[in-house]
């Protein structure tokens, strides 16, 4: 038996990446206490954290910016983070709940599948980045100079990237448990040492921080929110995108139906 | 009767653990065919390799002539799924449910809306069309599950132990909305199931033992193999209670099954008295009298119980 494909199937994955984009529309519709942690949660992480280290934090060689502005992009890269990890965690619940096996019996592909939790995660993650990026006056960074064009690919890139890299570790896992395990053992570190808490520094943790590709993204929506829209930054961007596109593939790669063997007699 | 659905020779593994062998089956439109089976004996592999759960596996599965290579979208396009567990979300609510099950089967809106309404009403869940699944009891998720699967009209329908966790009016009330919807889409239907009151409404069972099927037929033949009544025995010694036993005219056969011991006989209410003469007062804890069941002609023919319990030993007479 094969599963081989024959053309003429995208309706059904365009049909899937939709059902499954607008599912998560409607439980958030349906689960209203989560707009508070939309909401207020990056609020709550910029204003206290912020704060707290405001008057002890200065950058080398620059007295003018304030912690708060400093601190800025790592909460909008802080909100892909954790809109990925909850993403990932109702992708696993999906799995053990049954909820997932009615879309994997279907007429749409694997990779379709992917896309369709991807494309949801992209929304969520564009809601409330862009509930937040209301207050970016206030941290320093005036509607007129951002380059929006950059901050947008930015953000959508890093999130995909993010978001299918996840994908992946989270189906290979299918453990809420594990997946904790990750979260907190890798996910946070990297949030931690990607330069939105603090730049980069010579010695050994410095050097860490600039390979972590959590730091790239930092950086390229540091540049979108300064409208520095320099060849250095659209690289960034371009690299992100190389990432996503191999990070989606893999996603898909990973999910596809594990493989039995045959014989009728051993 | 041409067959929609058409499987030869499938066989799968897991690691070096065969769960699937050499299994030939088919479905004609119509059709209800039972695969019956204590858990683990490769029902719903069978129907996990049709799902796509597995990568393809060694065997030949055809769906309305054509081979599953070149139709596999196709196919799933055409295929209702009921799973064990029911593929709902829970936190939204039952219309919504079946919305997304339309808009999967990229149903056009006004179409889906007639569907739905359809679904939702045949599940008699109209009024609670708005509330959330997980306010729900199991007997209403399962009928939302079932009207979820029948959505898009499909020509093939699989039922992974539809009714586990329904209590008996539930299971009857499903089955009772079911049947008739099988018969008028003529749906070609494949039940995996241990259920013996399950198996009974199938027109015709495969039953599965170590992943093999051990025989295919009618359950109204298998009931006959079995025989007219059956005798049950309960005692401290059920080994010696048979052997005695055995030695009797007027049994059929008699079995081992798990702690009881089993007389097939013609003529239950005449053998009853006669045998319960037989033995002295407190060796026979408890006797009774009853109409063999699909799961006794299970255990005849395995050795094993559908709960999955291995018999001590062969038929000791027949």
């Amino acid at each position: 038996m094969s599963t081989a494909t024959t053309g003429g199937g995208l309706r059904w994955d365009w049909a899937v990446i939709r059902t499954l984009w607008l599912r998560d529309f409607l439980r958030l519709r349906r689960e209203r206490s989560r707009w508070l942690g939309i909401v207020l949660q990056p609020v709550l992480f910029w204003v206290i954290l912020g704060s707290g280290f405001a008057d002890s934090f200065r950058l080398a060689g620059d007295a003018e910016t304030d912690y708060l502005a400093f601190f800025y992009p790592g909460i909008l890269v802080m909100i892909m983070l954790f809109s990925t990890i909850f993403a990932m965690m109702a992708l696993i619940e999906d799995r053990q709940s049954g909820f997932l096996q009615g879309i994997l019996a279907g007429p749409a592909s694997r990779p379709a599948m992917v896309l369709g939790r991807l494309a949801g995660l992209v929304s969520m993650v564009l809601l409330q980045t862009g509930l937040f990026m209301l207050l970016a006056p206030l941290a320093g960074y005036p509607f007129g100079a951002v380059d929006w064009a950059l901050l947008l690919l930015a953000i959508v890139l890093g999130a995909l990237l993010l978001g299918a890299l996840n994908f992946a570790a989270a189906w290979l896992l299918d453990s809420t448990q594990g997946y904790h395990a990750v979260m907190g053992v890798v996910l946070i570190p990297l949030w931690v040492l990607s330069g939105a808490m603090f730049p980069p520094g010579d010695g050994l943790i410095g050097r860490l921080m600039v390979a972590n590709p959590m730091h790239w993204m930092v950086e390229a929506v540091r540049a979108g929110l300064e409208g520095s829209s320099t060849p250095a930054a659209w690289a960034v961007v371009a690299g992100l995108a190389l990432g996503a596109v191999v990070a989606v593939a893999l996603a898909g790669w990973v999910s596809r139906p594990p493989a039995g063997g045959g014989g009728g007699s051993a | 009767m041409a067959s929609v659905l058409d499987i030869r020779g499938l066989s799968h593994r897991i690691g070096d653990r065969p769960v699937l062998q050499d299994v030939s089956l088919d479905v004609a439109a119509g059709e209800i065919v039972g695969l019956l089976g204590p858990n683990g004996s490769g029902k719903s592999t069978l129907l996990g390799l049709l799902t796509g759960r597995w990568r393809p596996a060694p065997g030949t599965v055809r769906f309305e002539g054509e081979a599953m290579e070149g139709v596999r979208r196709r196919f799933a396009a055409q295929l209702g799924v009921v799973f064990q567990q029911p593929a709902l979300d829970g936190k939204l609510t039952a219309r919504q449910n079946l919305r997304l099950a339309a808009m999967m089967h990229a149903l056009p809106a006004a179409e889906a809306a007639a569907r739905i309404a359809e679904g939702l009403a045949d599940a008699e869940l109209t009024e609670r069309a708005d509330e959330p699944v997980e306010t729900f009891s199991g007997g209403m998720r399962r009928r939302l599950d079932v009207a979820r699967a029948l959505l898009p009209r499909p020509r093939v329908l699989l039922l992974d132990e539809p009714t586990t966790g329904l209590d008996e009016a539930s299971f009857r009330a499903l089955w009772g909305r079911l049947l008739p919807r099988i018969r008028e889409r003529r749906l070609a239907v494949l039940v995996a199931t241990h259920r013996p009151d399950e198996a009974a409404r199938c027109d015709r069972l495969l039953l599965l033992h170590g992943g093999r099927v051990v025989r295919e037929a009618t359950p109204e033949a298998l009931l006959q193999e079995v025989g007219r009544d059956l005798v049950v025995l309960h005692g401290d010694e059920p080994d010696a209670i048979a052997r005695r036993v055995a030695e009797w005219d007027g049994a059929l056969a008699v079995e081992r099954v798990g702690g009881e011991v089993q007389i097939v006989c013609e003529d239950g209410p005449t053998l009853l008295p006669a045998v319960l003469a037989q033995f002295a007062a407190g060796e026979i804890a408890m006797a009774a009298l009853r109409r063999p069941s699909l799961a006794d002609a299970f255990a005849r023919l395995t050795g094993e119980t559908l709960d999955g319990d291995a018999t001590p030993g062969e038929a000791l007479a027949s």
